[in-house]
C-alpha cells in the first residue's frame, strides 16, 4: 500500500482533547478502510503564518499512513466536512519518516522567538525626537544666546526630516 | 584556493569567483522537508520570496525540492508568503 503523510489544522477554540479525539477519528476512518497509521504527533497550537479563514492559530496533527487510496479519499471527505479543520493536506512518500518531525524535535525554540516581539522597530525612532523637542523646550527657558544656534540647527535637522 | 591572482593579468576573468557548492549534497546535508521551517526560512529573503538558486548556490535538483517544500509549508502556514 503506498504511504501518506497527513496533516490537518484544527481551529483554535477548540481544546487539546478535543483535537485528540478528532484525530481519533481520523484514525478510525484510515484503519476501517483497511489502512494502518504509523505515526501520529500532536504539535500542539501553533500561530499560522497568516490568517486563514479568520484563524490566526490552529492545532496542528501530523500523521504518517500506509493505507489504500480509498482511504485517504474518504479521510479527507470526512476532514473537508468537519468544521473544526481549516485546512489539510496529504502528501504521498516514498518512505516514512525515521525520527519525529524537525518541529516536534526543536518544539522548546518556540517559546523563546516570542519574547523578541514586545521590541519593535518603530519605538526608538519616536523616543529621541520627544527628547528634542523637550530639549529645546527647556533650552528656550533658559534663553541663553549661545544656545541660540543649537535651537537653529535642531530646526533645520527637523526641517529635512 | 581562492587567494588573490594578480587580478590585472592573471590569465583568469577579473570578477571570477569560485562556484559555492551545493548546500544539500554532501555525506551530512541536511534534508529537505517541509516541515523544517528553520532550515527552509534560510532559503527565504526578507520579504519571503524564494532566493534564487544562482546566489545560494543550491543545485538545480535541490532547488525544484527546496521550492515545492517551501509552498507546501506555505500552505499549511508555517511560512509566510509575504513578509511586510
Amino acid at each position: 500500500m503506498p504511504l501518506y503523510e497527513t496533516i490537518f489544522i484544527a481551529r483554535q477554540d477548540v481544546s487539546a482533547t478535543q483535537v485528540d479525539s478528532l484525530a481519533d477519528g481520523i484514525e478510525k476512518i484510515v484503519t476501517d478502510n483497511s489502512g494502518s497509521v504509523e505515526r501520529r504527533e500532536y504539535w500542539g497550537l501553533r500561530t499560522l503564518a497568516y490568517r486563514i479563514k479568520k484563524n490566526r492559530k490552529g492545532h496542528y496533527v501530523l500523521f504518517n499512513l500506509d493505507a489504500p487510496s480509498e482511504a485517504i479519499q474518504e479521510m479527507e471527505r470526512n476532514m473537508s466536512l468537519n468544521e473544526d479543520i481549516f485546512r489539510f493536506m496529504t502528501v504521498r512518500l516514498d518512505n516514512l519518516r525515521d525520527d519525529a518531525s524537525p518541529i516536534m524535535q526543536g518544539k522548546g525554540d518556540r517559546d523563546r522567538d516570542r519574547a523578541d516581539r514586545s521590541n519593535r522597530r518603530d519605538r526608538p525612532e519616536e523616543d529621541p525626537k520627544i527628547e528634542v523637542s523637550e530639549n529645546t523646550e527647556t533650552k528656550l527657558g533658559i534663553s541663553e544666546s549661545e544656545n541660540m544656534d543649537e535651537i537653529v540647527s535642531h530646526g533645520k535637522e527637523e526641517n529635512e526630516q | 584556493m581562492s587567494s588573490p591572482r594578480s587580478s590585472s593579468n592573471g590569465g583568469r576573468r577579473p570578477f571570477f569567483r569560485r562556484r559555492k557548492s551545493c548546500p544539500f549534497s554532501g555525506p551530512n546535508a541536511p534534508k529537505i522537508d517541509y516541515t523544517d521551517v528553520k532550515l527552509l526560512s534560510r532559503f527565504t529573503s526578507e520579504r519571503g520570496k524564494i532566493v534564487p538558486s544562482r546566489i545560494t548556490g543550491v543545485s538545480a535538483k535541490r532547488q525544484r525540492e527546496l521550492t515545492r517544500a517551501i509552498k507546501r509549508a506555505r500552505y499549511l502556514g508555517l511560512m509566510p508568503y509575504v513578509l511586510s
